[in-house]
């Protein structure tokens, strides 16, 4: 038995095995659409902060499903307070680079052929900057929000014990 | 420095971001990007003075296709207000900010507020303007809490609700001008309404603009949030709120899409005076019962604005003499500089004598200014400007925009600015009278002087209220020229579509 079935079979933590089980398929699912939706975001709807949030919300799945000591393990604060800064950061150097071309934000790659991945200049490199972003400060404000419940939670939890008692 | 005009925005926005990557590894280097950015942001605006009008296509997308980006007398001059205030500030934060936590957290917010405000300044594009003013609104709301005490928490979330209507109003009022233009290029923009003229939309959006910029501007009816929220940050970043954000925001964006875009107009002239008039005596009379130091200036500062706004909106008027128009507005713009100037110097005082003697209860302190001579000093200089006390700044522009007011007809207003004056010199001789002078309490005996870096801005906004009022009689005011000329020329600001 590895760790990721101690994991599902562990009831202490998160929600039912079932929901664990389920959410081990739809994860992978789920990372690969937002990863779609940004890749392709200058040739179809989308972009950057549809998949920013599509990817984001596997985290936030993964909380509920196994609590949030898995979701930090993937991704801890100091990781998403590093991602996304530096996604902000890459945006702003990348509409700096176009002083290149003489102009801020000026498209200095090169445009290749329409309806093609790897087309439209320097908009899929936007794409991706703000996907991480977005990923990154959606989880982080997720996380901010879940101190405040957790705490709570616990305390609940404990009033409770002593009424049974 | 054409070619580098966007740098406004991308210098902060990017220090913004690589200065919380760089606090990971050592919180020191913060105040030395904070200083960087906001130093060459300051020479890069005043150099920007002596530059000739000119537009700017981000990403070389002609108008009214991209992103454009004016810059005028009035942008020029707003450039230098924003980023000299916002350089003194940070060198008042270095040392002040170390009664608080998460140093550069505060800087980062601080930088994206400089950000969001050289945008709305410098942009040519309304949705560029909105997303600009959200930059500089959400970084201002986290600012005003970042104390996370009881108060401030309470003061920020009030701010972030009304703000949060008030941005509604205004994002509804740019989607009015869309569905009615198809267009969001500001020049363009000012073209096609002028062949629609005043309906009843327009009409609509005026009024939606008001009421949102009015609140960024905290006129009258829409200044709630004002007393709450310039006490309750941080002093530098009420110097900046107050000497800043509520006139780039508020009567910045006000002038330019009210001269600019809407043109002049009887009504909403009308409507703007009523507003200033009513902020000037509302607040004032708030102003003099207060004991909290800082929830003083802030009420002054709601009656000060109401001077801008009233001189903004004789110039609005196209029906009496324009030579009376143009000296109204002249006096408004000249006096949103000298509040720019005293009130950002009255806010830091306070900070100085919060962070020394621990309190902003007028009458516990007392007898200060022989425990800290320069502090009192320059807080009475700024006092006296405020007031309006000859030869300070002060005194010049309120004359300007009284003697506007009474050649202009308006013998109610007239008299009513005058009045207002008396009541902030009583009110700030109460200030003098409570904390530096009297008798000192005995709990403060041990107090210092503030430390270099508090006292240096202080000295430095001191001698610019000292200086402007005494030479203005001597100098000709082509800066302030330039920016009025701006307004009140609908069809050069028009012109920029076709690149000036």
């Amino acid at each position: 038995m590895d760790r990721l079935e101690q994991e599902i079979r562990d009831t202490s933590k998160g929600m039912t095995p079932i929901v664990k089980t389920i959410t081990r398929f739809a994860i992978g699912i789920i990372v690969i659409f937002g990863a779609y939706i940004i890749l392709y975001g200058h040739l179809t709807p989308g972009g950057g902060f549809a998949g920013g949030v599509i990817l984001a919300s596997s985290y936030v799945l993964l909380t509920l499903a196994f609590g949030k000591d898995m979701a930090l393990s993937k991704m801890g604060n100091t990781a998403a307070s590093i991602l996304d800064n530096s996604g902000a950061l890459a945006f702003v150097v990348i509409g700096l680079l176009g002083f290149t071309g003489g102009y801020f934000f000026y498209n200095f790659l090169p445009k290749g052929e329409q309806f093609q991945l790897f087309s439209a200049g320097f908009i899929p490199l936007l794409n991706i900057a703000i996907g991480v972003k977005v990923t990154a400060s959606l989880f982080a404000i997720f996380m901010a929000l879940s101190i405040f419940g957790r705490f709570i939670y616990q305390a609940a939890e404990g009033e409770e014990r002593e009424s049974e008692e | 420095m054409q070619t580098y005009y966007p740098l406004f925005t991308a210098i902060p926005l990017a220090a913004a971001f690589l200065n919380l990557l760089l606090s990971k590894i050592s919180m020191k280097v913060s105040d030395y990007i904070a200083f960087l950015v906001t130093g060459i942001l300051a020479v890069m605006a005043v150099r920007m003075l002596f530059e000739a009008p000119f537009i700017y296509a981000v990403g070389n997308w002609r108008p009214p296709l991209g992103i454009l980006l004016v810059s005028d007398g009035l942008s020029s001059l707003m450039l230098v207000i924003i980023n000299v205030i916002g350089l003194l500030a940070v060198i008042f934060s270095m040392k002040y900010m170390t009664t608080y936590t998460a140093k550069p957290k505060y800087y980062s917010l601080f930088m994206l507020m400089i950000a969001g405000m050289n945008g709305v300044v410098i942009t040519g594009d309304m949705f560029n303007l909105y997303v600009f003013l959200e930059i500089a609104s959400i970084a201002s709301y986290a600012l005003v809490g970042f104390g996370t005490g009881k108060r401030e928490l309470e003061a920020s979330f009030k701010y972030l609700v009304l703000g949060g209507v008030a941005s509604t109003a205004i994002l509804f009022g740019i989607a009015f001008l869309y569905s009615i233009t198809g267009t969001l290029n500001m020049p363009d923009l000012a073209q096609q309404l002028e062949t629609i003229g005043m309906t009843r939309t327009v009409g609509f959006v005026v009024a939606l603009f008001i009421m949102g910029f009015g609140l960024k501007a905290s006129a009258v009816p829409f200044h709630a949030w004002l007393p709450d929220a310039h006490p309750s940050a941080p002093a530098p970043i009420s110097a900046m709120l107050s000497g800043v954000l509520i006139k780039a925001l508020g009567i910045y964006t006000i002038m330019r899409i009210m001269f600019n875009i809407i043109g002049q107009n009887e009504l909403i002239s009308a409507i703007i005076m009523f507003l200033g008039a009513l902020s000037m005596v509302v607040g004032v009379l708030l102003a003099v019962g207060q004991s909290d130091f800082k929830r003083m200036l802030a009420y002054h500062s709601i009656s000060q604005m109401g001077y801008v706004t009233i001189g903004v909106g004789l110039g609005l008027n196209p029906k009496i003499d324009p030579a009376v128009a143009a000296l109204g507005l002249f006096g408004g713009l000249f006096h949103l500089v000298n509040h720019a100037v005293f009130k950002s110097c009255l806010f830091l005082c306070s900070g100085a004598f919060e962070y020394r003697t621990g309190t902003r209860e007028k009458h516990e302190m007392g007898g200060l200014v022989r425990k800290m001579p320069v502090t009192s000093t320059t807080c009475s200089i700024a006092s006296l400007s405020i007031s309006g006390v000859p030869p300070f700044n002060g005194f010049w522009s309120k004359l300007i925009i009284i003697l506007a007011l009474i050649k202009a007809g308006y013998w109610i207003y007239g008299p009513i600015a005058v009045l207002v004056a008396f009541i902030t010199l009583i009110s700030f001789i109460r200030l003098q009278t409570g904390v530096m002078f009297g008798k000192l309490p005995e709990k403060f005996s041990g107090v210092k002087e503030a430390p270099f870096a508090m006292t240096l801005p202080l000295i430095l906004l001191a001698i610019l209220c000292l200086g402007i009022g005494i030479a203005y009689p001597w100098i000709d005011y082509g800066l302030l020229q330039a920016a009025r000329d701006a307004l009140l020329d609908k069809m050069a600001y028009m012109n920029y579509l076709i690149g000036g």
